[in-house]
């Protein structure tokens, strides 16, 4: 299986010797479906931000389909949704006006959107069940539509890779199990390789092939089935913070 | 009103600086930027400053100082390590102290610096009005065709910068585009109240548009009213020009908050 991500003994620190990262091995393989999983402050948002090439390690290589991840040559081919993603400023976005701008990477920078962007983006909103809405501005929408409308953004790039950091921040549970629900579909699918990562997984949990667990490096990695039963309960992957 | 040649100037050149100022404030309204004009604006005093000294072209070198300026203020927020408030105080103060100074070796503290202070928009020439509609025409052009992308980066910038959008290129490009606009209205409404006029009509069309666009749209169209009312209402009133633009559009949005607030 080719590799869309790999972390070599990576560590990686905000300020010299303070490691934030230690010595973190970690491959994923094109068409996976991961958990990062860890309590807040365990490193996960400085893993995604070092594995997508915006930090570089202190030690250690990080790759992105072989190539360092800071010079990746095919950045169109990632889609991120950052952690409380959310439009800046006061004017109304519409859900389509959000999605257009992950066409942006893959299209020509001025100009119009062409027919074609704007079928992928029409494409991407229908995948995330937002057509009803597609011209609302999205402030006016629940926490859990936003993110489906940042995801629908992501796919509007036509990704390989898609990472989201805290996808389900500031979402009800029935919501946050809607969209573990779509990202399983969107993953069989179209057999994109996706990342989630959160404090705690219980979402995903059953639909993900693999977990991870960071704590300044990786504790656990494997199945959800093989992880010790005391893992599932959120107190005490905090509990030892 | 019209038969006046100096009000036909003055309303020529107020409605192209009324539609170009919201188009490119729009962008850093909505990055909370709101005050990236007024600092650049500081910079274009110490420029116009040394145009007076030098005995060059004001405006010239006051388009000179705020583009460098702007550029300086992004670079120092993104590679210098400064957070974007203290990048913008520290070319804002640098701006106005070194404005202070020049004035004070060219012994200008007078009218002729005023009229840049305040706005001198009666004073425009069929000269100064080719330069506003060429660099103003320059100015929408670049707005219209990286309106994607800036609006890109405004809905979402980590998320650009990671799919490769040029994030950097772009923000400079703003910077530049802000300190063509401030040169530009400098004439119109004066350094003091450049920033209101890229700031007012974008936060009153915000509470009525129903979509990015549309408050773009509804931003231009409001400071273009602004410009020419204000413009109006200066000439029978006997008022500043500036000042009573930027009045004009501050009722705006005062009209626009009432109306909206009972329904938000």
């Amino acid at each position: 299986m080719s590799l869309a991500v790999e972390l070599r003994a990576v560590s990686f620190g905000y300020r010299p010797g303070q490691h934030v990262l230690e010595d973190v091995d970690l491959a994923l393989g094109e068409g996976e479906f991961v958990a990062v999983a860890g309590p807040n402050g365990g490193g996960k948002t400085t893993l995604v931000r070092v594995l997508l090439g915006l930090e570089r390690p202190s030690t250690g290589a990080a790759l992105l389909y072989g190539e360092p991840a800071h010079r990746f040559s095919g950045r169109q081919r990632l889609g991120y949704l950052a952690q409380r993603a959310q439009v800046g400023g006061d004017a109304p976005a519409t859900v389509r006006e959000v999605v257009g701008a992950g066409r942006l990477a893959s299209s020509r920078l001025v100009g119009r959107l062409r027919p074609d962007d704007r079928r992928l983006v029409d494409e991407a909103i229908g995948r995330v069940g937002l057509d009803a809405v597609a011209d609302a501005p999205l402030r006016t929408l629940s926490g859990g539509m936003q993110q489906r409308a940042f995801i629908a953004k992501a796919l509007a790039g036509q990704p390989s890779l898609l990472v989201l950091d805290e996808p389900t921040t500031g979402v009800d549970a029935e919501s946050q199990e809607s969209l573990a629900e779509l990202l399983a579909g969107l993953h069989g699918e179209l057999g994109v390789t996706i990342v989630y990562v959160s404090h705690e997984f219980g979402a995903v949990e059953h639909h993900v092939e693999r977990l991870v667990l960071v704590r300044r490096t990786i504790v656990f990695d494997g199945s959800p089935h093989d992880l010790p039963g005391v893992w599932h309960d959120p107190a005490h992957v905090h509990a030892r913070e | 009103m019209l038969e006046s040649e100096f009000m036909r100037l003055a309303l020529a050149s107020g409605a192209i600086v009324g539609v170009l100022a919201p188009a490119v404030g729009f962008f850093l309204v909505q990055r909370r930027q709101s005050l990236f004009g007024d600092g650049i604006g500081h910079v274009a005093f110490a420029g116009v400053a040394a145009g007076i000294l030098l005995d060059v072209s004001p405006v010239l070198t006051a388009l000179v100082f705020a583009v460098l300026g702007g550029i300086a203020i992004e670079l120092l927020r993104s590679r210098g390590g400064a957070a974007g408030d203290q990048a913008l105080a520290l070319v804002f103060y640098t701006g106005i102290a070194l404005g202070v100074v020049l004035v004070a070796q060219a012994g200008a503290l007078n009218v002729d610096l005023f009229q840049y202070l305040f706005g001198s928009i009666l004073t425009v020439t069929r000269g100064d009005l080719v330069t506003i509609a060429l660099l103003g025409g320059l100015g929408l052009a670049t707005v219209a065709l990286l309106y994607r992308a800036f609006a890109a980066v405004v809905i979402d910038e980590e998320g650009a910068r990671v799919a490769g959008v040029p994030i950097g290129s772009l923000n400079v490009a703003l910077a530049a585009l802000t300190a063509v606009t401030v040169a530009l209205s400098m004439r119109v409404v004066g350094i003091l109240l450049v920033a209101a006029l890229m700031v007012l009509p974008v936060s009153a069309a915000g509470r009525l548009a129903w979509s990015m666009r549309s408050t773009l749209v509804l931003s231009t169209a409001i400071g273009l009213a602004s410009a020419v009312a204000g413009l109006t209402i200066s000439y029978y009133g006997d008022l500043p020009p500036g000042g009573t633009i930027v009045l004009v559009a501050a009722a705006v949005y005062v009209v626009a908050l009432a109306a909206t607030a009972r329904v938000r």
